[in-house]
C-alpha cells in the first residue's frame, strides 16, 4: 500500500515546483535572481544548520567552505580560453589550464572538495567547545581566505574569477534546495541524526552512551561543508564573478541570521527565514540608496540597511531565543491541524 | 637584516605589541568573569579613534581634552553594550550569548558606517608627534617611544586597581567564583558593568594610539586589531591580565619580525596570527600564563 502522507508530500513538492516554473517564465530578471539567491541561502541555512543546530557545535567558518566549493566548481567550468583571460597577471597552474567538465559534477566536485578540506581542518578542532571552536573555525575560515588571495596561479588572487558562464538557474537551485530539505529530514530520522542530537543534548551523556563523539563531530562538519561547499559553487554561477572579499566574515553573518531566525535545529524553519531573510536583505537595499517619495526624496544611508538587520539578529536571541520556529517542524500532522483549526472557526 | 633595520623593526614590534596588549586586555578581562567573547571590543576600539577625530576638527577641543573624553566615552560605550546585549542573557546557553555579541560587534560598525560614513578619515596628528628621531644611526618615529611606556603606565594602574583596591578584590572574586562572590554581598552586576568599563578604557588608550601610528579612520578598522588582541589574549592565557599583555607583544613583535625577514609571506600576514591561534588551541588552550580547568560534568 502506498503511504497516504507520502502521497501528499510528493503532491506538495509538485506544487512548489509548479509555482515555482510559473514564477520562473513570469518574472523579471531581478526578481529571478532573488528567488535563486533565495534558494542558495536555503541550502546554506541548512547546511549550517546541520553544525549549529542538529549537533549544537559552533561553527563560524561558513564562509571558507563556501570558497572552497565556489573556486573548485568555478575553476572546473570554465573553459581553456576563460582561464587565460583571467590569468593575465600570472598563468594558471598547468594541470588545470584544460580541463573543463559540465555545471553539475562541477558542482559535485566543489562539494566533495569543500567536504573534505571541512573534514580535515575539523578534525584537530573538535575537542574544543564552544566559543574556542567558534573563533577556531572563524580562524581557519580567514586562512583560507588569505591562501586565495595569495595564490595567483590557482585562484587568480585578489583579482577574483570574471566572466564565469551563468550556469544557475531555479532548477538547479531549487532543485538541490528540495533534495538538501529531504536529506535533512531523513538524516534527522537516522540513527547518526539522533546520534548528532544526543550530542547536542549533552555531550558527557552521549559519550556515556557509547556514541563516539568524535566520528559524529567529524560527519556534522562534513555535511554542512559539503552543502556549503554546493552552495558557493551555486552563488559563483549566478553572480558570474568570485574573489576572496566575497567570502569574508559578514557571508557567514547572514547564513547565522538566517539559521537563528527560522530557529536554530529547525529544518523548515530555516527554509522558510532562508526566503524571508534574502528578499528583505534584497528589498531593503532602498535603504543604502536614494528612497523616492513622490513628494520629496530622501538620501538613503548607506549601512543602515546592515544596522535593521544586526538589530534584528539582536532583537530575536535576546527576546525570542527560539527564533521563527524553536525546533518545531512544520509537519503534515501540525498543518493539518491548524487548517482543520480553520475549518472549525469558519463553521 | 642590519643591526640598524633591526632595531627598527624591534621598535615597530614593541609599538604594535603594546597595541595588541591594550585590547587584549579587555578581552582576557571580560572572559574571565562572564566566560564570554566580547565580539563587539574591536568595535568598541574603534570608535574610541573616531571620538578623538571628532572632538578635534569637530568640536575644537584641545588634544588632550579630546582624548580625556575619548576615554570616557568608550568606558561608557563599554558598559552600554553588557546593558544591552550581554545582561539580558547573562544565564542563556553561550551560543546565544555569543550569537547576541556578534550582532552587537556589527550593530557598532554599520552604525558607524551610518553616521560617520565610509570615506576613511585623517587622524589628527599634533606635529610633535611626527617627528623621528635618530638614536646610533637608527631613525624611529617618536610615537614607537611613546607607545610602550604610556602602556606601561595604564598597566600599572590598571593592575593597582585590580589587586590593591577593593572593587579590584571584588573582581576577581566574581571571576573565581560567581555565584559565592554575590553571597558574600558582592554586586555582581555592579563589578562586571566596572569590568566592561575598565577593559573598554584601556581599548581607548589604544585606540588613541592607534591613530596616532596609522592614522587612516575607517569604520572597519577594529575589525582585525580585535580578532588579533582576541588571539593575544588566547595565547596568554585567556582571563588572566598579565598574560594578554605578554600574548599582545609576542603576537606583535612575530608579526612584525616575520614580515622583516621573510618579505615573500607579506600577504600572508592575517594568516599568521591565526594559525597561531589554533596552534595554541590544539596544543595548550589555557595559553602561556593560563591554568587548566577540567571538564565539569
Amino acid at each position: 500500500m502506498i503511504d497516504k502522507k507520502n502521497l501528499i508530500r510528493f503532491g506538495l513538492i509538485l506544487i512548489l515546483i509548479l509555482i515555482l516554473t510559473i514564477l520562473n517564465t513570469t518574472m523579471g530578471k531581478y526578481e529571478i535572481r532573488v528567488l535563486n539567491l533565495a534558494g542558495i541561502y536555503i541550502i546554506l541555512g541548512l547546511s549550517l544548520n546541520v553544525i549549529n543546530g542538529f549537533t549544537g557545535l559552533f561553527s563560524l567558518g561558513h564562509a571558507g567552505f563556501m570558497a572552497i566549493g565556489a573556486y573548485t566548481s568555478s575553476l572546473l567550468t570554465m573553459s581553456a580560453l576563460q582561464k587565460e583571460s583571467n590569468f593575465f597577471a600570472e598563468p594558471i597552474v598547468p594541470w588545470l589550464a584544460n580541463v573543463q567538465i559540465g555545471f553539475l559534477p562541477a558542482l559535485l566536485m566543489g562539494g566533495i572538495i569543500a567536504a573534505i578540506l571541512g573534514a580535515l581542518i575539523a578534525a584537530p578542532i573538535l575537542k574544543l567547545t564552544d566559543d574556542y571552536l567558534a573563533i577556531a573555525t572563524l580562524g581557519f575560515s580567514e586562512i583560507i581566505r588569505v591562501i586565495f588571495t595569495n595564490t595567483q596561479s590557482l585562484t587568480n588572487g585578489a583579482l577574483g574569477i570574471k566572466g564565469l558562464t551563468r550556469f544557475t538557474t531555479i532548477h538547479y537551485t531549487w532543485g538541490i534546495a528540495i533534495l538538501t530539505v529531504l536529506f535533512m529530514f531523513s538524516l534527522r530520522r537516522s540513527s547518526y541524526g539522533k546520534a548528532l542530537m544526543a550530542i547536542r543534548e549533552d555531550q558527557t551523556a552521549a559519550e556515556a552512551m557509547g556514541i563516539d563523539l568524535f566520528k559524529h563531530k567529524l560527519l556534522a562538519f562534513t555535511i554542512g561543508s559539503f552543502f556549503a561547499g554546493i552552495g558557493g559553487g551555486l552563488l559563483a554561477h549566478l553572480m558570474g564573478t568570485i574573489d576572496p572579499l566575497m567570502f569574508r566574515f559578514l557571508l557567514t553573518f547572514n547564513v547565522l541570521l538566517i539559521v537563528v531566525l527560522g530557529g536554530i535545529g529547525s529544518i523548515t524553519g530555516t527554509a522558510i527565514s532562508a526566503v524571508v531573510v534574502t528578499v528583505m536583505l534584497e528589498w531593503l537595499r532602498f535603504l543604502d540608496g536614494v528612497i523616492d517619495l513622490g513628494f520629496m526624496t530622501i538620501q538613503g544611508i548607506p549601512g543602515l540597511r546592515m544596522v535593521l538587520f544586526s538589530l534584528l539578529l539582536m532583537m530575536v536571541i535576546i527576546f525570542k531565543q527560539k527564533g521563527l520556529m524553536g525546533r518545531d517542524e512544520i509537519t503534515l500532522d501540525s498543518l493539518g491541524g491548524f487548517l482543520g483549526r480553520f475549518k472549525k472557526k469558519e463553521a | 637584516m642590519s643591526i640598524n633595520t633591526f632595531f627598527q623593526h624591534l621598535s615597530n614590534g614593541l609599538a604594535l605589541g603594546s597595541l595588541y596588549a591594550l585590547i587584549a586586555i579587555g578581552y582576557t578581562m571580560v572572559y574571565g568573569i562572564l566566560r564570554l567573547i566580547n565580539f563587539a571590543h574591536g568595535e568598541i576600539f574603534m570608535i574610541s579613534t573616531y571620538v578623538v577625530f571628532y572632538g578635534v576638527s569637530m568640536f575644537y577641543l584641545p588634544w588632550w581634552v579630546s582624548i580625556l573624553v575619548a576615554i570616557l566615552i568608550t568606558g561608557l560605550l563599554g558598559i552600554i553594550v553588557e546593558r544591552a546585549a550581554y545582561r539580558p542573557l547573562r544565564n542563556s546557553p553561550r551560543i546565544s550569548v555569543m550569537i547576541s555579541a556578534i550582532g552587537a560587534s556589527y550593530l557598532i560598525q554599520n552604525l558607524a558606517i551610518v553616521i560617520f560614513g565610509g570615506r576613511p578619515k585623517s587622524f589628527p596628528i599634533p606635529d610633535y608627534f611626527n617627528t623621528v628621531i635618530q638614536v646610533q644611526g637608527v631613525s624611529v618615529p617618536i610615537v614607537n617611544f611613546f607607545i610602550p611606556v604610556i602602556t606601561l603606565v595604564a598597566l600599572v594602574v590598571l593592575i593597582y586597581i585590580v589587586e590593591k583596591t577593593k572593587t579590584g578584590m571584588a573582581m576577581r572574586a566574581v571571576s573565581r567564583d560567581y555565584e559565592t562572590a554575590r553571597l558574600m554581598g558582592i554586586s555582581v552586576d555592579n563589578i562586571v558593568s566596572i569590568t566592561f568599563g575598565l577593559g573598554s578604557m584601556m581599548a581607548a588608550i589604544g585606540g588613541v594610539m592607534w591613530g596616532l601610528k596609522y592614522p587612516n579612520l575607517i569604520p572597519l578598522i577594529g575589525t582585525m586589531p580585535g580578532l588579533k588582541a582576541f588571539i593575544a589574549a588566547v595565547i596568554g592565557g585567556i582571563g588572566n591580565i598579565k598574560g594578554a599583555v605578554l600574548g599582545g607583544f609576542l603576537l606583535g613583535m612575530t608579526e612584525i619580525m616575520i614580515i622583516a625577514s621573510l618579505p615573500d609571506v607579506t600577504g600572508y600576514r592575517d594568516a599568521f596570527a591565526f594559525i597561531l591561534l589554533i596552534g595554541i588551541l590544539i596544543y595548550k588552550p589555557s595559553g602561556l600564563l593560563g591554568q587548566d580547568i577540567g571538564e565539569k560534568v
